[in-house]
């Protein structure tokens, strides 16, 4: 990027700089002697010229909404039009949760995202003996086609779009909001939204899984291949490096394993036929944004280039929008602290500006009682209000992916493209990213790099404010959110109601055909479509998938 | 505690909730200290736990839950130990717990509850001075 004669001068100066330094540090020393992310990876006390003087700019930079689309995947990116503000949001009956939904849409929220309680993200209905105790705590229960009515009543599903948290009976949920949307009289065709359908990272990290990896890609293909013909405006799958780093990973390891797993799904649908360039473009991604602003926004930046190059130069793809790494975000539930807990509006306001700056399409930001219970209206409120000062007030919409250039920046997005790609290529050696997860290689690496960071903290190496340092006697009085306690009787009701004003009849043919579709190689969807308007319930097709593909055990590793 | 019978603790991971960080850092801590661990892996039931321990003859239970079943999961593990005998072993929890269910949790039988943000050093001082090998 530099001549020769101007890198000279640059490492001149450098060198009186570094002398100046010495005798500064002689007299002074620094306040520790390493400097690193919260990801542990080491930084230097500056960065010039010489740090990317092999750094090609048109082909490793450019411009936005242009190859390798480091700087964005937009031209205009937020000239054109703000992040979409997309608050994670579910508790309690689907009644309470459309009541949130239709509050958040008045407060100028712009897409909605669902939150399903433990037992519908388990493949179970209310009614299961393992549901006890579980309806409606950490998310809406949806048992039925009819809860889903309950839940986006009065709410145009050909006007907003909804991201539905949900993996491995997504092929269901989404059969269920299809279902909806005809019922609203909407054309499935013109329908937008998200499912996030990534079994992989699940057996990785996030940890709800029903059915071994194999048979779990394969249903996750069947929504591919069906979306691309039935619903095009849907993002099948959002590969999701958020639960990765949540379990304890590194900023690098979650880009690693987020992207291997895209490979992987990519890859398994090529197997089944499919034209690359037919499905790719919508795929998309879901990261975590942690404390650490540099390295996040780095890794957003790497997170495109390495994407652009794999589609374009692995998998062939020709059709641009193919290379595209879209993605949504979400500020660390984990960074958050239980202590102070008003300190945690700071942190994710932090943690969304590089989220920002790294130019992410949608963002969620944490409330800041989100470690104590569910968030409270109030807070969820001051989560958004925190996006709409970023997107309006603060200025940093003005210049697109205003820190590239920057030495520092461009230093840290290549050395983390490096990294991950060595991590990328370790797992294509071990047989591709199934046969890593079934070694523990990835869950290994988390797990370790979780320890490490904990004992961190232990030792103060690293600074949780109110946690390991700052600390202060406190009672923490922050108004939660109370499911009530008679929920879980009334779900159960509302559910056993449903199951027997039904067609019983209908609903067993219909699941005959699930499983039929399940043993053999026909596409799952249309059959699950069938079932759900029959009010088929959740368990009932997922306790199909089980008998048939068997159930995943957790190995149990720490 | 080299040339003594180690003391045995089983880090269970009750009901549907998949996060399995906190529980696994400290089933790490505490082998790290010289315990002997026994980690049940997630989404065990109840009975399972409680099976676990017997057969597993442990001395101390850790149950870590953060999805909001805790008030139900909790307190039905510790009616089954009771139930089988086990009541001598030592119960402590952590995880998401709210301030107003600890009265009623504590007055069940959990001996302890760790909120985020407890170093590990702080659980194994605790497990050191409160679970002792069961005669």
């Amino acid at each position: 990027m530099f001549e020769e004669d101007k890198m000279r001068e640059v490492l001149r100066g450098k060198e009186e700089w570094e002398e100046k330094l010495n005798k500064t540090l002689a007299r002074t020393p620094q306040i520790k002697e390493r400097f690193s992310t919260v990801s542990d990876q080491e930084i230097n006390s500056l960065y010039t010229p010489e740090d990317i003087r092999d750094l090609d700019f048109q082909g490793e930079v450019g411009f936005p909404g242009d190859y390798p689309f480091t700087r964005g995947v937009q031209p205009s990116m937020y000239r054109g039009r703000a992040w979409t503000m997309r608050m994670f949001s579910g508790f309690g009956s689907p009644a309470d949760t459309n009541k949130r939904y239709h509050y958040l849409l008045s407060q100028g929220q712009t897409g909605l995202s669902v939150a399903f309680h433990m037992p519908t993200l388990m493949g179970y209905d209310s009614d299961s003996p393992l549901a006890m105790g579980e309806v409606g705590k950490c998310g809406v229960a949806i048992d039925t086609l009819r809860d889903m009515e309950i839940l986006f009543d009065g709410i145009p599903l050909d006007r907003v779009t909804t991201s539905m948290t949900i993996n491995p009976p997504a092929a269901i949920l989404l059969a269920m909001y299809i279902a909806v949307a005809e019922k609203q009289g909407a054309d499935k065709k013109k329908i937008g939204g998200t499912i996030q359908n990534d079994m992989l990272k699940e057996f990785i990290a996030q940890k709800t899984f029903m059915c071994p990896p194999k048979p779990s890609v394969r249903v996750i293909v069947d929504t591919i291949e069906y979306c691309t013909q039935e619903v095009p405006k849907w993002n099948t799958i959002s590969i999701s490096g958020y639960h990765i780093r949540e379990a304890g990973s590194t900023a690098v390891q979650e880009l690693a394993f987020t992207l291997a797993d895209g490979i992987g799904y990519v890859q398994a649908a090529v197997e089944r036929g499919l034209d690359v360039d037919s499905f790719a473009p919508r795929l998309s991604f879901f990261f975590n944004a942690h404390i650490d602003f540099f390295e996040e926004i780095a890794k957003y930046r790497a997170a495109r280039r390495i994407w652009a190059r794999t589609m374009k130069d692995r998998f062939k793809a020709k059709d641009s929008r193919s290379w595209l790494l879209r993605f949504h975000t979400q500020t660390a539930g984990c960074s958050l602290t239980a202590q102070q807990p008003y300190n945690n509006v700071v942190r994710t306001a932090f943690e969304a500006l590089s989220a920002v700056l790294g130019g992410t399409q949608s963002l969620h930001t944490n409330s800041l009682d989100e470690v104590l219970a569910l968030p409270s209206a109030e807070s969820v409120t001051i989560a958004l209000r925190t996006q709409q000062i970023i997107a309006e007030e603060t200025g940093v919409v003005n210049a697109i992916d205003p820190l590239g250039g920057s030495y520092f920046v461009e230093a840290l997005t290549n050395k983390m493209e490096q990294e991950a790609m060595a991590y990328i290529n370790k797992i294509d050696e071990m047989g591709g990213i199934i046969a890593a997860i079934e070694k523990g290689y990835p869950q290994n690496e988390i797990a370790k790099a979780a320890y490490h960071y904990q004992q961190q903290i232990d030792r103060e190496e690293k600074t949780v404010v109110g946690v390991n340092k700052y600390v202060m006697e406190e009672n923490i009085s922050v108004e939660t959110l109370k499911i009530a306690p008679d929920l879980e009787e009334k779900q159960i009701a509302a559910t056993k109601e449903v199951k027997k004003n039904r067609n019983n009849d209908n609903v067993r043919a219909s699941l005959d055909k699930v499983r039929a579709a399940c043993k053999g190689n026909e596409n799952v969807m249309p059959h699950i479509l069938d079932a759900v308007r029959e009010y088929a319930s959740l368990q009932e097709i997922c306790d199909v998938f089980r008998e048939v593909f068997g159930v995943y055990r957790d190995p149990g590793m720490f | 505690m080299n040339s003594e019978v180690k003391t045995r603790i089983l880090i269970g991971k009750p009901g549907l909730d998949g996060h399995d960080r906190g529980g696994k850092i400290i089933a790490r801590g505490l082998r790290d200290a010289g315990f002997e661990v026994i980690y049940t892996g997630l989404h065990q039931t109840p009975e399972q736990i409680v099976n676990a321990a017997i057969q597993e003859d442990v001395d101390g239970v850790g149950l870590s839950s953060l999805a909001g079943a805790h008030n139900h999961l909790f307190s039905h593990i510790l009616k089954l130990l009771q139930a089988k005998g086990a009541g001598d072993i030592v119960v402590f929890a952590g995880g998401i717990i709210p301030d107003d269910d600890i009265p009623g949790l504590m007055g069940s039988g959990i001996r302890m509850i760790f909120h985020p943000g407890t170093k590990i050093e702080d659980v194994v001082n605790w497990v050191k001075i409160n679970v002792k090998p069961r005669s």
